[in-house]
């Protein structure tokens, strides 16, 4: 498969009243033509940031991308016009966001909205636009599509209202669906539907799915691919079975053993990691995690670990320089 | 923990209804939001029994009741032994030292204009209870106790992380030495890292003071984790109630076992095997329940007589409750 997307040294800079937020900090990455990543991370580690970026919606100011490229379909896309951009999103990149009833406007139809982007990017009429629309509602599971399409976004429930979204970003069959936190204000078993749903349609329609959350258990049953974030960089990323079952960054170590599970037996104890995420406008020089780190030693706190590959595994990177220590203690 | 099983809080057909009204100067009332429509259950001394549910399945209106922070619109709640409704004034106000809650959002339930130091000391002047040297000390003491440095009494809530804030919340709550404690959805709005820390920061506190909780959060996981029986709502009703293994081993109601199903667990090997129960559709409205079983609109098994009569909550084997007519 070929790639689809690769990510050079992105770096995103909120200039505040406060100071600099040092909010992406160089990360680099590639994804490939279906695939399916998962970018996790806790608030303000920048997984939202850097989609954004992509997307070219960083409000500016306060936000500037100050580096990086950010290829996608043979061009750079911090690079093209704001016209080009204008038929990059929607089209080849479109975005799903946590809350659906804030992203829908809510003085116009569903219908209305859905039939925009058809018209705008792929010049239909009103006629075939609603048709088209209809359609799109009946692949995302909305019943009687036809007649919904006259409904106000309040007159659709939180499900179905993400549904619409998934529908509306869906239209111009982009080659990269970008998801942010879709299922996180909604309740457990809509959240099942949803991702289901998403599965389906990857598999029907072939685009690639960035799915990004704070949920570890979502992820490990949706994504190929993992990035995890945190305070602005990837600490760690690999192959989804690596990143679970041989996690080699502290961090997220930690978190997996922070989050219960479902099954675990009696009588389990947490493992919580101590300590706050650093602050982002005062960023410390070496690891952003050495504070928080039980396997912290001098260097940890001068300079920044690489991210380089861990365990000799494809694809399984790490930016640690304990990591080596750490994995020979688990033998 | 459970040895002796004593309940110390005895729920019977507790009835909680909003009204529905109409027009701006007459209020017609119209119908009723049943938000929590007969529900019975116990909690032992020293127990924490989870509460989980959806958005709207009265998860919260239960625990509010049950302090009487609303009105009940029927039922009865013993708290060791004595109906709390019927508590007037000063009578209520002194048993309410004895139960306590704690609050889903640090942010909106921590006065931004009192210090810490008087946050906590709030309840202890409210009662009474401690004066003068004694109540700084006590103050300073549960600061201590739920992991803040006793020095940060005098800074404001805006200038503590979330987890923090949750750790005032904590300490408020166990100010006046409660035998009883809500926990109203107290990590929801923490990260990942932080909520392993307060959690067990809450089991270690009942430990330690030998507290009973009821915990109420829609995070599955983190319930079961943290109960020792879990109470299953929906529509405000309880559909089942047993202890945390077998909840998760032999759920009985279709409801709990599409809710156990549908919670994702962070493993790529078990997310492989599992079979998901997808229900279809949404909750329905509180104000307008369906007729017989309420689940019965979304129910993968539902039949004839699940549109017809509403099933009893019943005990099929010790300990394990159920209202389903399926079972």
């Amino acid at each position: 498969m070929g790639t689809l997307m690769e990510i050079k040294n992105l770096t995103v800079r909120f200039y505040t009243d406060d100071g600099v937020v040092h909010a992406v900090n160089g990360i680099s990455y590639s994804m490939d033509e279906g695939d399916t990543l998962g970018v996790v991370g806790e608030s303000g580690c920048g997984k939202s940031v850097h989609a954004l970026s992509i997307m070219r919606l960083i409000p500016s100011p306060p936000g500037r991308i100050e580096d990086g490229e950010i290829w996608f379909n043979g061009r750079d896309l911090l690079k093209v016009s704001e016209s080009e951009m204008h038929k990059v999103r929607g089209a080849e990149i479109a975005m799903v966001f946590q809350d659906p009833m804030t992203s829908l406007n809510p003085v116009y139809t569903v219908g209305f909205q859905i039939m925009e982007a058809l018209k705008l990017h792929q010049g239909m009429d009103d006629h075939q636009a609603r048709e088209r629309a209809a359609e799109l509602l009946t692949m995302v599971g909305i019943p009687e599509a036809r007649q919904r399409l006259d409904d106000y976004p309040h007159q659709f429930s939180g499900g179905m209202r993400q549904r619409a979204m998934i529908a509306m970003a869906l239209s111009c069959n982009p080659k990269l669906l970008i998801a942010d936190e879709p299922t996180t204000a909604l309740d457990v078993t809509i959240q099942a539907q949803i991702v289901e749903l998403v599965k389906r349609l990857q598999e029907q329609l072939g685009m690639a799915v960035m799915w990004i959350t704070h949920d570890l258990g979502v992820v490990a049953g949706l994504a190929k691919k993992v990035n995890v974030m945190y305070a602005g960089y990837i600490v760690e990323r690999g192959n989804v079975w690596d990143i679970y079952k041989r996690p080699r960054h502290p961090y997220t170590q930690g978190l997996l053993g922070s989050l219960p599970r479902l099954d675990e037996p009696p009588g389990t104890k947490l493992i919580s990691i101590p300590g706050l995420p650093p602050d982002l406008i005062d960023l410390p020089p070496g690891c952003p995690f050495a504070a928080r780190c039980v396997y912290a030693i001098d260097k940890c706190l001068e300079a920044m670990p690489p991210l380089e590959e861990a365990d000799g595994a494809d694809q399984h990177l790490v930016a640690c320089w304990r990591w080596e220590y750490i994995a020979g203690r688990e033998k | 923990m459970v040895a002796e099983r004593v309940p110390l809080i005895q729920v019977r057909h507790l009835k909680k209804y909003f009204p529905i009204t109409r027009g701006l100067i007459i209020q017609r009332h119209v119908g009723d939001i049943k938000a929590v429509d007969d529900v019975s259950f116990d909690i032992y001394k020293g127990e924490t029994l989870g509460l989980v549910g959806e958005t709207g399945s009265g998860k919260t209106t239960v625990g509010r009741t049950i302090l009487r922070l609303y009105e009940p619109t029927d039922g009865q709640v013993l708290f060791d032994g004595v109906d709390l409704f019927r508590l007037k004034g000063e009578e209520m106000r002194r048993m309410r030292r004895r139960m306590q809650m704690i609050f889903q959002d640090p942010y909106a339930s921590l006065n931004p204009r009192m210090t810490v130091g008087s946050i906590i000391a709030e309840p202890l002047e409210v009662h009474g209870v401690a004066h003068g040297r004694e109540k700084t000390e006590r103050v300073q003491e549960l600061l201590r106790l739920v992991g803040l440095n006793p020095y940060f009494v005098n800074r404001y809530p805006h200038e503590f992380s979330g987890g923090q804030r949750q750790r005032i919340g904590i300490a408020r709550a166990l100010a006046l030495n409660p035998d009883f404690i809500v926990c109203d959805e107290p990590i929801s709005s923490l990260d990942v890292s932080i909520q392993a820390q307060v959690v067990n920061l809450l089991e270690d506190l009942q430990e330690r003071l030998g507290l009973t909780y009821l915990f109420i959060a829609h995070d599955l996981s983190m319930v079961r984790h943290i109960s020792d029986r879990m109470a299953v709502m929906y529509l405000g009703k309880i559909v089942e109630l047993t202890d945390r293994d077998e909840i998760y081993l032999n759920p009985l109601h279709p409801y709990t076992q599409a809710l156990m199903s549908a919670v994702p667990v962070p493993d790529p090997e078990v997310e492989e095997k599992r079979q998901r129960i997808i229900l279809e559709g949404d909750i329905p409205s509180p104000a307008n329940p369906p007729k017989g079983c309420n689940f019965n609109t979304r129910c993968p098994v539902a039949m004839d007589v699940c549109f017809e009569e509403e099933p009893e909550f019943r005990e099929v084997k010790p300990g394990h409750w159920v209202a389903c007519h399926r079972v």
